[in-house]
């Protein structure tokens, strides 16, 4: 056990794990993110906090992450290189870790280009690779990226993201072996739309014994309207919606269809090898959740252990 | 080469409106190849601000040179028959060398007349691309011959990220994934470190405007030797 969080401690156990996107507000509002605390506790095993998702201004993952913390779930911290350098990154982790956040989801972030404020200086100092690396080394060498010794490194289970769908399959599955080189202990992958292609890469990553090497959860999404499935084709960079799940959302035109067809390929993909649980983002659609994680057979989630009470 | 375009006739006119003598000056170099701030571009400007200066009523002398490059002192020096008065001048070199100008005739108050973009190359006539942004620290003879640190929206250094789509990078579908072509490279050449092989952090400290003059004698220096 490394940082002995929930979603370690579950992943380890052998245990199918369900994650959940919370999105923190555009607003100095703690009560939007107890509610959707209090909405989605224990439907999933952790919870990833975004780091101003689509680089729209939002309140910090970690500020956002303390007040999931006080109403009893565990988060999971996202950090993007997009608005920090490497000071930044290094004392905003070691501030998460002194919290006692101990999930770290590592990502280079979205371009400012696709957010409110499109004018922004993008930093970049480091890439998603980069800060895996430097935040292994602050938690395995306690050294800074400079080499300076320090007393206490953050104890974080390291995790990465990777986008099966976006280049070939042969780059992506080595993408995955470089990430875990540099220290991603877990993945979460962009939403699985197009399982043929999922299928295709796990095969890549089995090939390579790369399950074995870190737990992989795959991504999904309920589409709300045939509108939202190909606003995501054309829109989001690296989504691969195939035109059936298109036509499927067109023919019933209903969010009832969306969660369908959710529930279908998390069913498809517990089949596949090496698929260690499910991560749910369903973007500002968070009460929607519970009735996934319901439907698709998934509960009870088992409690986490930190916030069990004594017997 | 350094890829300027033209700033807007209306920010030119605001910066020279109040003074008496100007002088429009053009550069030989960069400029003249990509023509925005070459003899050709001088002599256009400056007609075009005395029928402005004409029509305003305005009393407005204008004077017209070009240095063979606006970087090079001793080029600058021969413009000074035409500065000699001048009290604004509107320079269509680069940065470099309208602050060069700047500082070589500082009673002269110096504005650009153009806006340096990148440094590029020519892709087809008319049309010019970011290839370097003077990093201080080249590696692409480990990346296939292509820069990410210029081409690549995020310059990542470890990439593809996972927002390329056909081949194109997520914020400009007109612009090709330079990690794509990197890997593309690497699989022709068999080269697979330029993808596999982690890349460490960067030295920004090399740069920007953190040069010396003395650190670029000593690393000249050091070629030659």
């Amino acid at each position: 056990m490394i940082a002995g969080s929930n979603l370690e401690r579950l992943l380890r156990a052998g245990k199918f794990v369900v994650t959940a996107e919370l999105g923190p507000p555009n607003a100095a509002d703690r009560t939007v993110v107890e509610k959707k605390a209090a909405l989605l506790k224990g439907y999933a095993d952790a919870f990833n906090v975004t780091d101003c998702q689509t680089s729209v201004v939002r309140m910090s993952s970690i500020a956002s992450a303390v007040i999931l913390m006080e109403a009893g779930l565990e988060p999971v911290v996202q950090m993007t290189c997009r608005d920090r350098n490497r000071i930044g990154l290094q004392s905003d982790l070691l501030g998460a870790a002194a919290l006692g956040m101990k999930n770290l989801l590592c990502l280079t972030g979205d371009h400012p280009k696709f957010g409110d404020h499109p004018t922004a200086k993008p930093v970049f100092d480091l890439d998603s690779v980069q800060l895996l690396h430097m935040v292994k080394t602050m938690r395995d060498e306690k050294r800074l990226l400079s080499g300076t010794e320090i007393a206490v490194g953050p104890r974080f289970f390291l995790g990465a993201a990777e986008n099966p769908f976006a280049g070939t399959i042969d780059i992506r599955a080595r993408r995955l072996a470089k990430k875990m080189a540099a220290g991603a202990e877990f993945f979460q992958t962009q939403i699985v739309y197009n399982v043929e292609k999922f299928t295709a890469w796990m095969k890549a990553v089995r090939d390579m014994g790369l399950h074995k090497k870190a737990f992989i959860l795959a991504g999904v999404a309920p589409l709300k309207s045939p509108g939202m499935a190909r606003y995501m084709k054309q829109n989001i960079p690296g989504m691969d919606v195939p035109d059936e799940i298109i036509a499927r959302m067109k023919e019933k035109k209903s969010k009832e269809e969306g969660i369908q067809i959710c529930l279908d390929i998390i069913e498809q993909l517990r089949d596949i090898e090496g698929v260690a649980g499910v991560h749910i983002m369903a973007i500002e659609w968070e009460e929607i959740v519970p009735e996934i994680v319901e439907r698709a057979g998934l509960l009870p989630r088992p409690a986490p252990e930190s916030f069990r009470n004594p017997v | 080469m350094i890829v300027a375009k033209p700033k807007s006739l209306e920010y030119i006119k605001k910066r020279i409106k109040n003074h008496k003598k100007i002088a429009v000056v053009g550069c030989g170099g960069c400029v003249t190849v990509r023509p925005v701030g070459g003899e050709k571009q001088v002599a256009e400007l400056a007609s075009v601000l005395r029928i402005w200066a004409k029509k305003e009523g305005l009393n407005l002398e204008i004077e017209e040179d070009t240095a063979l490059r606006q970087c090079e002192p001793e080029f600058i020096d021969e413009l000074s028959d035409k500065m000699k008065g001048c009290d604004a001048a509107i320079s269509l070199a680069c940065g470099v060398g309208a602050q060069c100008l700047a500082e070589r005739y500082s009673d002269v108050k110096v504005s650009p007349g153009v806006d340096a973009v990148f440094m590029g190359a020519t892709i087809e006539p008319g049309l010019y691309w970011e290839r370097c942004v003077g990093c201080g620290d080249c590696i692409i003879g480990e990346t296939g011959g292509y820069c990410p640190v210029s081409r690549c929206a995020k310059s990542l250094l470890n990439g593809p990220c996972g927002g390329s789509q056909g081949g194109k990078c997520e914020v400009d579908p007109n612009t090709p994934c330079v990690w794509e072509q990197i890997y593309k490279r690497s699989e022709e050449s068999g080269d697979r470190d330029a993808i596999d092989k982690f890349v460490p952090p960067k030295d920004w400290s090399i740069r920007p405007s953190r040069l010396t003059l003395e650190h670029v004698r000593v690393k000249t220096e050091g070629r030659a030797t």
